[in-house]
């Protein structure tokens, strides 16, 4: 089992490293000479020159690789190409603002989805899951842009609720934010649930047909104990690992929904950042998405090995 | 025994796509999914026909009109008919979303079954390289490409490729591997066939139910992010008809004319409705588990 997790975690690193190299050769791959591009088109060839020594172009690309990776690893992202500021911490704080959305969005998602799962499979081919399995199919249709726009429809403006832009900066508090968050999560929640209450109810019904459900309903437990004991532990389990792959999407959806209400947070750093080819940036963000990625895999290897017994004496999954 | 030993492979080939259309048909969820795209592609085909309107001239007397006879979802800002642009909308979702989606299904098929079937080593560094491009965020990585390259549809689809074959390897993989040790397979190694005629001739006759699934769920995913790339304003460029731009274009008036934000969402709903709907009926009525493939 130790050997497992060792093994677990060296993939892991291994798939980081390479990440790094990938968006590394990605950004540089970016047309356009920074310095010009810094400088503008009349800029002489001396300052030229010596912008590209400041910013180390001169020197070869694994040099420049193992510069950014040693400093990205005591946290030192390099100094941002537009706002001259150090890349580290602007990218934490558009980063932080980001998680509140992140968790709420978590948050409802699992529960709602957990829930409206679990009714689904159990009450399979009758109306509640007809109308959940249609409700999850037209969420899973439906892209990002389009059900905050319809929220903003609801609860902004039919209904003026909620704010339907953020009209504060990235340094805003926390209590400032807050009211701003609910519409941008229930937009990312309602589709990352559609994906997650398919495959609760798959598990649910796989539980439901076994034979230590019918042992435990002759027994003569209550449906709510059969549930609670054996269909909800099974449908956590497939959903921990429907979360971590959806962490990678996260962030491209939060991209997207950040931008519907203006939200400063990362998906709104990194479209502005890629607008005005502000590299460091862009590397660091990217890197930051890889290792939470990688991390959320990891996790989710882990917790299912620690929850599910036959995979703990197994040497390797799949 | 003579006439079955004769048997020419086309019949075979023949009686099995029979089958597997009897039992596509079979399928009542497979069948409307399909209709609707069909109705799609039928639509944006034949858009001229249906209009009468130009999608990218602009009228600046009849802008931001509501609902009426002859403008039945009301006009945009530039007085362009929101129903005409709606309609020759579908040509780009579709043209562009079903070349991305034929590439990336194809590139991820051949590379998932070589690294079925040749194993070792080479599976090993494919699996990693995947898991890295997997862990960055497709819209990013998509992005950073469109930024590099220009925003043609050409650079879209080689984009969305890149972000995409990676999942589609997986699945193909995880596919051809099932079919990998069959004895078939084994007597045409023996028989010392190549890679690639072992490949055509006796893996992806058996995987195509996969592959199929793959394409119709892949196509929807593919048709989901090409519209919002067109919404952050990477994708298409103005004043092309196109879902995603058109609801970006007339969010800002959305009190004022809703229609023109509802008509292409309505639009782009029931087009990948309609995919999602496919991918699950054919997957159910070939016996394609899904969730256990790993998509």
């Amino acid at each position: 089992m130790l050997s497992f997790i060792t093994r677990r975690i060296a993939a892991a690193v291994g798939t980081l490293f390479l990440s790094s190299i990938l968006v590394f050769l990605a950004v540089q791959a970016l047309p356009g000479d920074v310095a010009t591009q810094i400088l503008g088109k009349d800029a002489t060839p001396d300052a030229v020159a010596a912008l590209r020594e400041k910013l180390k172009l001169d020197r070869p690309a694994w040099e420049r690789y193992w510069d950014w990776v040693w400093g990205a690893l005591h946290g030192d992202f390099g100094t941002s190409l537009v706002s001259g500021k150090a890349v580290g911490g602007e990218v934490s704080m558009y980063l932080g603002n980001s998680a509140l959305i992140a968790v709420v969005t978590v948050l409802f998602a699992v529960t709602g989805s957990i829930v409206l799962g679990i009714l689904a499979g159990l009450y399979r081919d009758r109306w509640p899951d007809h109308v959940i399995s249609t409700v999850s199919l037209v969420g899973m249709s439906v892209p990002e842009f389009v059900v905050a726009t319809v929220l903003v429809l609801c609860f902004s403006v039919a209904l003026p609720w909620f704010p339907a832009v953020v009209l504060y900066g990235p340094d805003a508090s926390v209590s400032q934010l807050l009211p701003a968050v609910w519409l941008p999560a229930l937009a990312l929640a309602v589709v990352m649930a559609a994906y997650i209450v398919r495959m609760a109810r798959t598990s649910v019904i796989d539980v439901m047909a076994t034979e230590y459900v019918t042992t435990a309903r002759l027994k003569g437990l209550s449906t709510w104990r059969v549930v609670t004991r054996h269909a909800l532990p099974s449908a956590l389990l497939p959903t921990l690992h429907v979360i971590a792959l959806n962490v990678a999407w996260l962030v491209g959806g939060v991209a997207v929904v950040e931008n519907v209400f203006n939200y400063p947070g990362i998906g709104k750093l990194m479209l502005s950042s890629v607008q005005n080819r502000d590299l460091p940036t862009i590397q660091a963000i990217a890197l930051i998405s890889a290792v939470v990625y990688v991390v959320c895999n990891l996790a989710a290897d882990l917790a299912t090995m620690a929850l599910n017994p036959r995979l703990r004496t197994r040497g390797r999954t799949r | 025994m003579t006439t079955l030993d004769t048997v020419p492979p086309t019949t075979v080939r023949g009686a099995r796509t029979a089958r597997a259309w009897r039992t596509l048909t079979s399928s009542r969820t497979a069948v409307i999914g399909l209709a609707i795209v069909a109705v799609h592609v039928l639509i944006a085909l034949l858009a001229p026909l249906l209009t009468s309107y130009d999608p990218i001239a602009n009228d600046a007397d009849h802008a931001l009109l509501g609902s009426s006879w002859s403008h039945w979802a009301g006009t945009d800002q530039y007085g362009r008919d929101v129903l005409t642009r709606v309609l020759y909308g579908g040509r780009y979702a579709l043209g562009i979303s079903v070349t991305a989606t034929l590439i990336t299904v194809a590139l991820g098929t051949v590379i998932g079954c070589a690294a079925a079937l040749r194993g070792g080593w080479f599976d090993d560094v494919l699996g990693r390289v995947l898991d890295a491009i997997l862990s960055i965020p497709a819209v990013l990585a998509l992005l950073v490409v469109v930024t590099a390259l220009g925003t043609g549809p050409a650079v879209i689809v080689l984009a969305v490729a890149i972000v995409y074959v990676p999942q589609v390897v997986r699945v193909v993989r995880g596919a051809a591997l099932a079919v990998v040790p069959a004895d078939y397979v084994t007597a045409a190694r023996a028989r010392g066939e190549s890679t690639w005629s072992i490949l055509r001739r006796e893996i992806l006759p058996n995987i195509t139910d996969v592959v199929c699934v793959e394409f119709a769920m892949r196509a929807s995913w593919v048709v989901l992010l090409i519209s919002s790339l067109s919404f952050l304003g990477f994708g298409a460029d103005p004043p092309t008809p196109d879902w995603g731009l058109m609801v970006a274009e007339n969010r800002t008036a959305i009190t004022v004319v809703p229609m023109a934000s509802l008509a292409p969402i309505i639009a782009l709903a029931t087009l990948v409705v309609g995919l999602n709907l496919a991918a699950d009926g054919l997957s159910k009525a070939w016996g394609v588990d899904r969730i256990r493939e790993g998509s």
